[in-house]
Protein backbone atom coordinates (compact mmCIF):
# COMPACT_ATOMS: atom_id res chain seq x y z
CA UNK A 1 0.00 0.00 0.00
CA UNK A 2 1.32 3.52 -0.86
CA UNK A 3 0.18 6.83 -0.45
CA UNK A 4 -2.03 6.02 2.17
CA UNK A 5 -3.62 9.50 4.18
CA UNK A 6 -4.25 8.48 7.71
CA UNK A 7 -8.39 10.17 7.98
CA UNK A 8 -9.75 11.88 10.65
CA UNK A 9 -13.06 11.28 11.76
CA UNK A 10 -13.42 14.78 13.36
CA UNK A 11 -15.00 17.79 10.96
CA UNK A 12 -15.79 15.11 8.29
CA UNK A 13 -19.47 14.37 7.20
CA UNK A 14 -18.98 10.46 6.73
CA UNK A 15 -16.13 8.64 7.80
CA UNK A 16 -15.34 4.84 8.16
CA UNK A 17 -13.09 3.04 10.05
CA UNK A 18 -11.17 -0.54 8.72
CA UNK A 19 -14.49 -2.11 7.45
CA UNK A 20 -14.32 -5.51 6.60
CA UNK A 21 -16.42 -8.21 5.02
CA UNK A 22 -16.35 -11.10 3.79
CA UNK A 23 -18.30 -13.84 1.76
CA UNK A 24 -18.35 -17.61 2.82
CA UNK A 25 -14.65 -17.31 3.82
CA UNK A 26 -13.94 -14.81 0.58
CA UNK A 27 -12.59 -11.84 1.99
CA UNK A 28 -13.95 -8.75 -0.40
CA UNK A 29 -13.31 -6.24 2.22
CA UNK A 30 -9.76 -6.01 3.95
CA UNK A 31 -10.18 -3.20 6.27
CA UNK A 32 -10.58 0.02 4.34
CA UNK A 33 -10.85 3.48 5.86
CA UNK A 34 -12.29 6.94 4.52
CA UNK A 35 -13.56 10.12 5.34
CA UNK A 36 -15.32 12.94 3.57
CA UNK A 37 -15.69 16.32 4.02
CA UNK A 38 -18.84 18.39 3.14
CA UNK A 39 -18.99 19.40 -0.19
CA UNK A 40 -16.50 16.54 -1.72
CA UNK A 41 -16.76 14.91 -4.30
CA UNK A 42 -14.50 10.78 -4.12
CA UNK A 43 -14.55 8.89 -6.30
CA UNK A 44 -13.45 5.17 -6.03
CA UNK A 45 -12.00 3.19 -8.99
CA UNK A 46 -10.76 0.26 -9.61
CA UNK A 47 -11.53 -3.12 -11.37
CA UNK A 48 -14.78 -5.33 -10.88
CA UNK A 49 -14.30 -7.31 -8.01
CA UNK A 50 -11.91 -5.08 -6.34
CA UNK A 51 -14.79 -4.36 -3.61
CA UNK A 52 -15.97 -0.60 -4.66
CA UNK A 53 -19.58 -1.76 -4.70
CA UNK A 54 -19.63 -3.53 -1.16
CA UNK A 55 -17.68 -0.87 0.30
CA UNK A 56 -20.68 1.66 -0.92
CA UNK A 57 -23.20 -0.78 0.53
CA UNK A 58 -21.46 -1.13 3.95
CA UNK A 59 -20.94 2.88 4.28
CA UNK A 60 -25.57 2.72 4.77
CA UNK A 61 -25.41 -1.16 6.08
CA UNK A 62 -27.26 -2.09 3.19
CA UNK A 63 -24.45 -4.76 3.61
CA UNK A 64 -23.37 -5.41 7.20
CA UNK A 65 -20.15 -4.90 7.92
CA UNK A 66 -18.23 -7.79 10.09
CA UNK A 67 -16.06 -5.38 11.47
CA UNK A 68 -15.57 -1.57 11.08
CA UNK A 69 -17.79 1.27 12.40
CA UNK A 70 -19.29 4.34 10.27
CA UNK A 71 -19.23 7.97 11.52
CA UNK A 72 -22.09 10.44 10.38
CA UNK A 73 -21.16 14.17 11.25
CA UNK A 74 -18.73 12.92 13.68
CA UNK A 75 -21.73 10.85 15.76
CA UNK A 76 -20.86 7.03 15.84
CA UNK A 77 -23.61 5.49 13.82
CA UNK A 78 -25.58 2.55 16.08
CA UNK A 79 -26.84 0.16 13.36
CA UNK A 80 -27.78 -2.60 16.11
CA UNK A 81 -30.59 -0.17 17.22
CA UNK A 82 -33.12 -0.42 13.97
CA UNK A 83 -34.46 3.23 14.70
CA UNK A 84 -30.47 4.72 14.48
CA UNK A 85 -30.14 2.60 11.59
CA UNK A 86 -33.44 3.77 9.58
CA UNK A 87 -32.46 7.80 11.08
CA UNK A 88 -28.56 7.21 9.88
CA UNK A 89 -30.04 5.97 6.46
CA UNK A 90 -32.50 8.72 5.78
CA UNK A 91 -29.50 11.13 6.28
CA UNK A 92 -27.50 8.97 3.19
CA UNK A 93 -28.87 9.48 -0.69
CA UNK A 94 -28.11 6.09 -2.53
CA UNK A 95 -27.56 5.96 -5.99
CA UNK A 96 -27.90 2.26 -7.73
CA UNK A 97 -26.70 1.05 -10.79
CA UNK A 98 -30.16 -0.13 -11.70
CA UNK A 99 -31.98 2.51 -10.56
CA UNK A 100 -34.11 0.50 -8.37
CA UNK A 101 -36.76 2.33 -9.05
CA UNK A 102 -40.58 1.32 -7.42
CA UNK A 103 -42.14 -0.34 -10.77
CA UNK A 104 -45.61 0.20 -9.11
CA UNK A 105 -44.92 3.93 -8.18
CA UNK A 106 -44.92 6.68 -10.77
CA UNK A 107 -41.77 8.98 -11.13
CA UNK A 108 -43.52 11.63 -9.21
CA UNK A 109 -44.53 8.62 -6.27
CA UNK A 110 -41.35 7.24 -6.48
CA UNK A 111 -40.38 10.50 -5.41
CA UNK A 112 -42.77 11.40 -3.29
CA UNK A 113 -43.08 7.93 -1.49
CA UNK A 114 -40.05 8.72 1.04
CA UNK A 115 -41.24 11.56 2.28
CA UNK A 116 -44.97 10.36 3.18
CA UNK A 117 -43.91 7.04 4.35
CA UNK A 118 -40.18 7.70 5.88
CA UNK A 119 -40.98 11.43 6.67
CA UNK A 120 -44.34 11.51 7.44
CA UNK A 121 -45.14 14.63 5.54
CA UNK A 122 -48.68 15.77 4.37
CA UNK A 123 -49.51 14.68 1.56
CA UNK A 124 -49.60 17.88 -0.84
CA UNK A 125 -46.63 19.52 1.02
CA UNK A 126 -44.53 16.07 0.08
CA UNK A 127 -46.12 16.32 -3.93
CA UNK A 128 -44.80 20.09 -3.86
CA UNK A 129 -41.39 18.61 -3.20
CA UNK A 130 -41.28 15.99 -5.23
CA UNK A 131 -42.42 18.44 -7.81
CA UNK A 132 -39.64 20.59 -7.31
CA UNK A 133 -37.08 17.68 -6.92
CA UNK A 134 -38.31 16.11 -10.27
CA UNK A 135 -37.64 19.78 -11.51
CA UNK A 136 -34.22 19.94 -10.59
CA UNK A 137 -33.48 16.80 -12.66
CA UNK A 138 -35.48 18.25 -15.59
CA UNK A 139 -38.31 15.59 -15.63
CA UNK A 140 -40.87 17.40 -14.21
CA UNK A 141 -43.02 16.88 -17.28
CA UNK A 142 -42.68 13.10 -16.89
CA UNK A 143 -44.07 13.10 -13.66
CA UNK A 144 -46.95 10.52 -14.32
CA UNK A 145 -44.38 8.11 -16.38
CA UNK A 146 -44.23 5.29 -14.55
CA UNK A 147 -40.49 3.39 -14.60
CA UNK A 148 -41.17 1.03 -17.35
CA UNK A 149 -42.32 4.36 -19.46
CA UNK A 150 -38.79 6.20 -18.97
CA UNK A 151 -35.47 5.65 -20.59
CA UNK A 152 -32.34 4.15 -18.35
CA UNK A 153 -30.83 7.87 -18.01
CA UNK A 154 -34.74 9.13 -17.02
CA UNK A 155 -35.10 6.32 -14.50
CA UNK A 156 -31.79 7.22 -13.26
CA UNK A 157 -32.59 10.86 -12.72
CA UNK A 158 -35.82 10.11 -11.13
CA UNK A 159 -33.15 8.05 -8.33
CA UNK A 160 -31.59 10.85 -8.11
CA UNK A 161 -34.41 13.07 -7.58
CA UNK A 162 -35.68 10.57 -5.15
CA UNK A 163 -32.67 10.32 -2.96
CA UNK A 164 -32.22 14.44 -2.78
CA UNK A 165 -35.95 14.54 -1.53
CA UNK A 166 -34.73 13.52 1.48
CA UNK A 167 -32.31 16.27 2.20
CA UNK A 168 -29.26 13.91 2.40
CA UNK A 169 -26.23 15.11 3.97
CA UNK A 170 -24.29 12.26 1.76
CA UNK A 171 -24.35 10.58 -1.18
CA UNK A 172 -23.57 7.25 -2.48
CA UNK A 173 -22.91 6.56 -5.78
CA UNK A 174 -22.58 3.04 -7.23
CA UNK A 175 -21.72 3.34 -10.96
CA UNK A 176 -24.20 5.19 -11.85
CA UNK A 177 -23.95 5.43 -15.83
CA UNK A 178 -22.99 1.77 -15.91
CA UNK A 179 -26.19 -0.10 -17.08
CA UNK A 180 -27.00 3.10 -19.39
CA UNK A 181 -26.34 2.92 -23.32
CA UNK A 182 -23.39 5.29 -23.90
CA UNK A 183 -26.11 8.30 -25.29
CA UNK A 184 -27.60 8.87 -22.53
CA UNK A 185 -24.91 8.84 -19.97
CA UNK A 186 -24.29 12.29 -20.48
CA UNK A 187 -27.91 13.51 -18.90
CA UNK A 188 -27.20 11.37 -15.86
CA UNK A 189 -23.42 13.24 -15.38
CA UNK A 190 -25.18 16.73 -15.75
CA UNK A 191 -27.17 16.13 -13.12
CA UNK A 192 -24.26 14.86 -10.67
CA UNK A 193 -22.42 17.79 -11.96
CA UNK A 194 -24.91 20.05 -11.06
CA UNK A 195 -24.88 18.31 -7.25
CA UNK A 196 -21.24 19.52 -7.23
CA UNK A 197 -21.81 22.74 -7.87
CA UNK A 198 -24.23 23.36 -5.55
CA UNK A 199 -21.75 21.16 -3.11
CA UNK A 200 -23.17 17.91 -2.28
CA UNK A 201 -21.33 15.51 -0.37
CA UNK A 202 -20.49 12.79 -2.72
CA UNK A 203 -18.40 8.96 -2.87
CA UNK A 204 -18.88 7.64 -6.30
CA UNK A 205 -17.59 4.59 -7.99
CA UNK A 206 -17.52 4.96 -11.73
CA UNK A 207 -15.39 4.17 -14.34
CA UNK A 208 -16.39 7.60 -16.34
CA UNK A 209 -12.46 8.74 -15.92
CA UNK A 210 -13.00 12.04 -17.83
CA UNK A 211 -15.92 13.12 -15.15
CA UNK A 212 -14.15 12.15 -12.35
CA UNK A 213 -10.49 13.60 -14.04
CA UNK A 214 -12.47 17.43 -13.75
CA UNK A 215 -15.12 17.12 -11.14
CA UNK A 216 -13.59 15.01 -8.10
CA UNK A 217 -11.66 16.17 -5.21
CA UNK A 218 -10.00 12.80 -4.54
CA UNK A 219 -9.89 9.81 -6.33
CA UNK A 220 -9.19 6.30 -4.59
CA UNK A 221 -7.98 3.57 -6.38
CA UNK A 222 -8.60 -0.07 -4.51
CA UNK A 223 -8.00 -3.28 -5.78
CA UNK A 224 -8.87 -7.07 -3.65
CA UNK A 225 -10.54 -5.39 -1.26
CA UNK A 226 -7.99 -2.57 0.04
CA UNK A 227 -7.49 1.23 -1.20
CA UNK A 228 -4.20 1.36 -3.03
CA UNK A 229 -3.57 5.01 -3.50
CA UNK A 230 -5.70 7.64 -3.01
CA UNK A 231 -5.08 11.73 -4.23
CA UNK A 232 -6.01 14.13 -6.47
CA UNK A 233 -7.37 13.55 -9.64
CA UNK A 234 -4.21 14.68 -11.81
CA UNK A 235 -1.90 12.60 -9.29
CA UNK A 236 -3.76 9.37 -9.61
CA UNK A 237 -4.33 9.63 -12.82
CA UNK A 238 -1.23 10.77 -14.47
CA UNK A 239 1.20 10.36 -12.07
CA UNK A 240 0.73 7.90 -9.41
CA UNK A 241 2.75 6.23 -6.84
CA UNK A 242 1.97 2.55 -7.63
CA UNK A 243 2.76 0.67 -10.47
CA UNK A 244 -0.76 -1.10 -10.22
CA UNK A 245 -2.15 2.60 -10.27
CA UNK A 246 -0.64 3.60 -13.21
CA UNK A 247 -1.61 0.57 -15.22
CA UNK A 248 -5.17 0.32 -14.34
CA UNK A 249 -5.41 4.29 -15.07
CA UNK A 250 -3.81 4.11 -18.57
CA UNK A 251 -6.39 1.17 -19.15
CA UNK A 252 -9.24 2.97 -18.12
CA UNK A 253 -8.38 5.70 -19.70
CA UNK A 254 -7.91 4.11 -22.84
CA UNK A 255 -11.49 2.72 -22.61
CA UNK A 256 -13.13 5.00 -21.23
CA UNK A 257 -11.59 8.42 -21.31
CA UNK A 258 -12.05 9.77 -24.90
CA UNK A 259 -15.83 9.99 -24.68
CA UNK A 260 -16.68 11.74 -22.11
CA UNK A 261 -14.28 14.61 -22.30
CA UNK A 262 -16.66 15.88 -25.06
CA UNK B 1 -86.71 -36.12 -23.39
CA UNK B 2 -89.34 -33.83 -22.76
CA UNK B 3 -89.49 -34.97 -19.34
CA UNK B 4 -85.75 -34.38 -18.66
CA UNK B 5 -85.89 -30.92 -20.02
CA UNK B 6 -88.86 -30.26 -17.61
CA UNK B 7 -87.40 -32.18 -14.69
CA UNK B 8 -84.39 -29.82 -15.04
CA UNK B 9 -86.42 -26.34 -15.68
CA UNK B 10 -88.17 -26.91 -12.19
CA UNK B 11 -85.27 -28.18 -10.41
CA UNK B 12 -83.74 -25.06 -11.70
CA UNK B 13 -84.49 -22.39 -9.15
CA UNK B 14 -83.57 -24.54 -6.61
CA UNK B 15 -80.49 -25.37 -7.98
CA UNK B 16 -79.43 -22.09 -8.66
CA UNK B 17 -80.14 -21.11 -4.72
CA UNK B 18 -77.03 -23.74 -4.61
CA UNK B 19 -75.23 -21.99 -7.21
CA UNK B 20 -75.64 -18.83 -4.73
CA UNK B 21 -74.73 -20.58 -1.79
CA UNK B 22 -71.49 -22.42 -3.77
CA UNK B 23 -70.41 -18.56 -4.87
CA UNK B 24 -70.61 -17.75 -1.02
CA UNK B 25 -68.35 -20.76 0.17
CA UNK B 26 -65.79 -19.72 -2.15
CA UNK B 27 -65.51 -16.66 -2.00
CA UNK B 28 -65.40 -17.02 1.98
CA UNK B 29 -62.33 -19.23 1.65
CA UNK B 30 -60.82 -17.00 -1.12
CA UNK B 31 -60.98 -14.50 1.18
CA UNK B 32 -59.46 -16.27 4.22
CA UNK B 33 -56.80 -17.93 2.01
CA UNK B 34 -55.82 -14.49 1.28
CA UNK B 35 -55.68 -13.19 4.67
CA UNK B 36 -53.76 -16.13 5.88
CA UNK B 37 -51.64 -16.82 2.80
CA UNK B 38 -50.46 -13.46 2.75
CA UNK B 39 -48.90 -13.28 6.30
CA UNK B 40 -47.46 -16.83 5.65
CA UNK B 41 -46.04 -16.07 2.14
CA UNK B 42 -44.14 -12.83 4.25
CA UNK B 43 -43.06 -14.82 6.76
CA UNK B 44 -41.61 -17.98 4.78
CA UNK B 45 -40.00 -15.19 2.40
CA UNK B 46 -38.70 -12.66 5.45
CA UNK B 47 -38.99 -14.68 8.18
CA UNK B 48 -36.32 -16.63 10.49
CA UNK B 49 -35.59 -20.37 10.02
CA UNK B 50 -38.15 -21.19 12.79
CA UNK B 51 -41.01 -19.63 11.13
CA UNK B 52 -40.10 -20.29 7.94
CA UNK B 53 -39.91 -24.32 8.89
CA UNK B 54 -43.42 -23.91 10.83
CA UNK B 55 -45.03 -22.28 8.17
CA UNK B 56 -43.76 -24.67 5.72
CA UNK B 57 -45.01 -27.43 7.70
CA UNK B 58 -48.01 -25.87 7.74
CA UNK B 59 -48.50 -25.43 3.69
CA UNK B 60 -47.15 -29.27 3.59
CA UNK B 61 -49.75 -30.53 5.76
CA UNK B 62 -52.94 -28.97 4.18
CA UNK B 63 -51.64 -29.00 0.35
CA UNK B 64 -50.98 -32.92 1.45
CA UNK B 65 -54.23 -34.02 3.52
CA UNK B 66 -56.99 -34.76 0.80
CA UNK B 67 -60.37 -32.59 1.15
CA UNK B 68 -62.43 -34.79 2.71
CA UNK B 69 -60.41 -36.23 5.33
CA UNK B 70 -59.97 -32.53 6.34
CA UNK B 71 -63.74 -31.48 6.50
CA UNK B 72 -64.95 -35.03 8.05
CA UNK B 73 -61.68 -34.52 11.02
CA UNK B 74 -62.84 -30.77 11.06
CA UNK B 75 -66.24 -31.37 11.32
CA UNK B 76 -66.95 -34.42 13.13
CA UNK B 77 -63.28 -34.53 14.71
CA UNK B 78 -62.34 -31.53 15.88
CA UNK B 79 -65.46 -29.40 16.35
CA UNK B 80 -66.60 -32.81 18.62
CA UNK B 81 -63.29 -32.51 20.72
CA UNK B 82 -63.43 -28.95 21.49
CA UNK B 83 -67.61 -28.76 21.75
CA UNK B 84 -67.00 -26.25 19.19
CA UNK B 85 -70.75 -26.04 17.69
CA UNK B 86 -70.12 -24.90 14.03
CA UNK B 87 -72.39 -25.28 11.31
CA UNK B 88 -71.43 -27.50 8.21
CA UNK B 89 -71.78 -23.99 5.95
CA UNK B 90 -68.98 -22.23 8.07
CA UNK B 91 -66.82 -25.72 8.39
CA UNK B 92 -66.60 -25.85 4.48
CA UNK B 93 -65.09 -22.41 4.30
CA UNK B 94 -63.19 -22.43 7.35
CA UNK B 95 -61.55 -25.86 6.05
CA UNK B 96 -61.03 -24.22 2.26
CA UNK B 97 -59.48 -21.34 3.65
CA UNK B 98 -57.28 -23.21 5.45
CA UNK B 99 -56.69 -25.46 2.24
CA UNK B 100 -56.27 -22.28 -0.17
CA UNK B 101 -54.20 -20.40 2.72
CA UNK B 102 -51.41 -22.76 1.99
CA UNK B 103 -51.76 -22.88 -2.09
CA UNK B 104 -52.34 -19.15 -2.11
CA UNK B 105 -49.15 -18.62 0.38
CA UNK B 106 -47.19 -20.28 -2.24
CA UNK B 107 -48.71 -18.22 -5.16
CA UNK B 108 -47.71 -14.82 -3.43
CA UNK B 109 -44.63 -16.22 -2.36
CA UNK B 110 -43.23 -16.90 -6.05
CA UNK B 111 -44.60 -13.71 -6.57
CA UNK B 112 -42.40 -12.46 -4.18
CA UNK B 113 -39.38 -14.00 -5.08
CA UNK B 114 -39.69 -12.86 -8.59
CA UNK B 115 -39.46 -8.99 -8.03
CA UNK B 116 -36.04 -7.66 -8.71
CA UNK B 117 -33.96 -7.36 -5.06
CA UNK B 118 -33.16 -3.90 -5.74
CA UNK B 119 -36.39 -2.34 -4.68
CA UNK B 120 -36.14 -3.71 -0.88
CA UNK B 121 -32.55 -2.38 -0.92
CA UNK B 122 -33.69 1.37 -2.50
CA UNK B 123 -36.22 1.26 -0.09
CA UNK B 124 -34.26 0.77 2.98
CA UNK B 125 -31.75 3.19 1.76
CA UNK B 126 -34.43 5.80 2.34
CA UNK B 127 -34.84 4.62 5.40
CA UNK B 128 -37.78 2.78 5.22
CA UNK B 129 -38.31 0.31 7.48
CA UNK B 130 -39.05 -3.43 6.66
CA UNK B 131 -41.99 -4.14 7.55
CA UNK B 132 -43.02 -0.45 5.71
CA UNK B 133 -41.05 -1.94 2.72
CA UNK B 134 -42.71 -4.91 2.46
CA UNK B 135 -46.26 -3.01 3.35
CA UNK B 136 -45.59 -0.16 0.52
CA UNK B 137 -43.64 -1.50 -1.77
CA UNK B 138 -43.41 -5.30 -2.40
CA UNK B 139 -46.93 -6.68 -1.55
CA UNK B 140 -48.27 -4.11 -4.41
CA UNK B 141 -46.32 -5.53 -6.83
CA UNK B 142 -46.45 -9.26 -5.63
CA UNK B 143 -50.22 -9.48 -5.26
CA UNK B 144 -50.78 -7.89 -9.02
CA UNK B 145 -48.33 -10.34 -10.14
CA UNK B 146 -50.63 -13.20 -8.27
CA UNK B 147 -53.61 -12.45 -10.20
CA UNK B 148 -52.89 -14.97 -12.88
CA UNK B 149 -52.17 -17.92 -10.09
CA UNK B 150 -55.13 -16.60 -8.25
CA UNK B 151 -57.63 -17.47 -11.10
CA UNK B 152 -56.18 -20.91 -10.81
CA UNK B 153 -56.57 -21.02 -7.71
CA UNK B 154 -60.13 -19.74 -7.58
CA UNK B 155 -61.22 -22.65 -10.58
CA UNK B 156 -59.72 -25.21 -7.93
CA UNK B 157 -61.52 -23.83 -5.01
CA UNK B 158 -64.60 -23.60 -6.96
CA UNK B 159 -64.84 -27.62 -7.75
CA UNK B 160 -63.08 -28.16 -4.54
CA UNK B 161 -66.31 -26.86 -2.73
CA UNK B 162 -68.55 -29.75 -4.51
CA UNK B 163 -66.92 -31.91 -2.18
CA UNK B 164 -68.62 -30.18 0.79
CA UNK B 165 -71.92 -31.91 0.08
CA UNK B 166 -70.27 -34.78 2.29
CA UNK B 167 -71.28 -32.40 4.66
CA UNK B 168 -74.62 -31.37 4.13
CA UNK B 169 -73.49 -28.26 3.17
CA UNK B 170 -76.72 -27.28 0.67
CA UNK B 171 -74.85 -25.80 -2.38
CA UNK B 172 -75.07 -27.23 -6.03
CA UNK B 173 -73.83 -30.94 -5.68
CA UNK B 174 -75.94 -31.06 -2.79
CA UNK B 175 -79.16 -30.24 -4.46
CA UNK B 176 -78.56 -32.08 -7.52
CA UNK B 177 -77.61 -35.41 -5.61
CA UNK B 178 -81.36 -34.38 -4.01
CA UNK B 179 -83.39 -34.00 -6.87
CA UNK B 180 -81.52 -36.51 -8.87
CA UNK B 181 -82.15 -39.12 -6.47
CA UNK B 182 -85.84 -38.45 -6.49
CA UNK B 183 -86.47 -38.03 -9.94
CA UNK B 184 -83.87 -40.28 -11.40
CA UNK B 185 -83.00 -37.95 -14.28
CA UNK B 186 -79.01 -38.53 -13.32
CA UNK B 187 -78.16 -37.39 -16.98
CA UNK B 188 -79.73 -34.25 -17.64
CA UNK B 189 -79.34 -32.78 -13.78
CA UNK B 190 -75.80 -33.22 -13.57
CA UNK B 191 -75.22 -32.25 -16.59
CA UNK B 192 -77.21 -28.51 -15.94
CA UNK B 193 -74.99 -28.92 -12.22
CA UNK B 194 -71.85 -29.09 -14.65
CA UNK B 195 -73.12 -26.31 -16.79
CA UNK B 196 -73.23 -24.34 -13.65
CA UNK B 197 -70.15 -25.20 -12.31
CA UNK B 198 -68.64 -23.90 -15.84
CA UNK B 199 -70.61 -20.41 -16.07
CA UNK B 200 -69.35 -19.69 -12.43
CA UNK B 201 -65.61 -20.41 -13.71
CA UNK B 202 -65.98 -18.35 -16.45
CA UNK B 203 -67.23 -15.57 -14.86
CA UNK B 204 -64.66 -15.76 -11.96
CA UNK B 205 -61.68 -15.90 -14.38
CA UNK B 206 -63.47 -12.98 -16.27
CA UNK B 207 -63.39 -11.22 -13.25
CA UNK B 208 -60.16 -11.27 -12.62
CA UNK B 209 -58.68 -10.73 -16.11
CA UNK B 210 -60.87 -7.36 -15.85
CA UNK B 211 -59.18 -6.71 -12.56
CA UNK B 212 -55.64 -7.49 -13.37
CA UNK B 213 -56.04 -5.26 -16.37
CA UNK B 214 -57.39 -2.45 -14.13
CA UNK B 215 -54.52 -2.71 -11.90
CA UNK B 216 -52.03 -3.41 -14.58
CA UNK B 217 -48.95 -1.03 -13.60
CA UNK B 218 -48.71 1.06 -16.85
CA UNK B 219 -46.08 0.33 -19.56
CA UNK B 220 -45.03 -2.74 -17.89
CA UNK B 221 -44.38 -6.16 -19.88
CA UNK B 222 -44.31 -9.37 -18.45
Amino acid sequence: MCGNIPQKVGKMILSAENIKKSYGGREILKGISLSIAKGELKVLIGPSGAGKSTLLQCLNFLVMPDEGDVWLEGKKVNHAKKRDLYAFRQQVGMIFQDFNLFDHLSALENVKIGLVRVRGMDKKAATERAMAELERVGLSNHADHYPAQLSGGQKQRVSIARALAMDPKVMLLDEPTSALDPELIGEVLAVVRDLVANGMTMIMATHQIGFSRAMADEIIFMENGLIVEQGPPLKILSNADCERTREFCSRVTDLYGEAERA
Amino acid sequence: MHESIATVISALPYMLEGALVTIVVVLGAMLFGLALGVPLAVGQVYGGRVLKRLIGFYVWFFRGVPLLVLLFLFYFGFCNLVGLNLSAFAVAIIVLGLISSAYQSQIFRGAILSLPAGQFNAARALGMSDSRTILSIILPQALRLSIPGWSNEYSIVLKDSAVTFALGVAEIMARTHFVASRTYQHLPLYLAAGLIYLALTYFGIKGLRILEQKVRIHGYVR
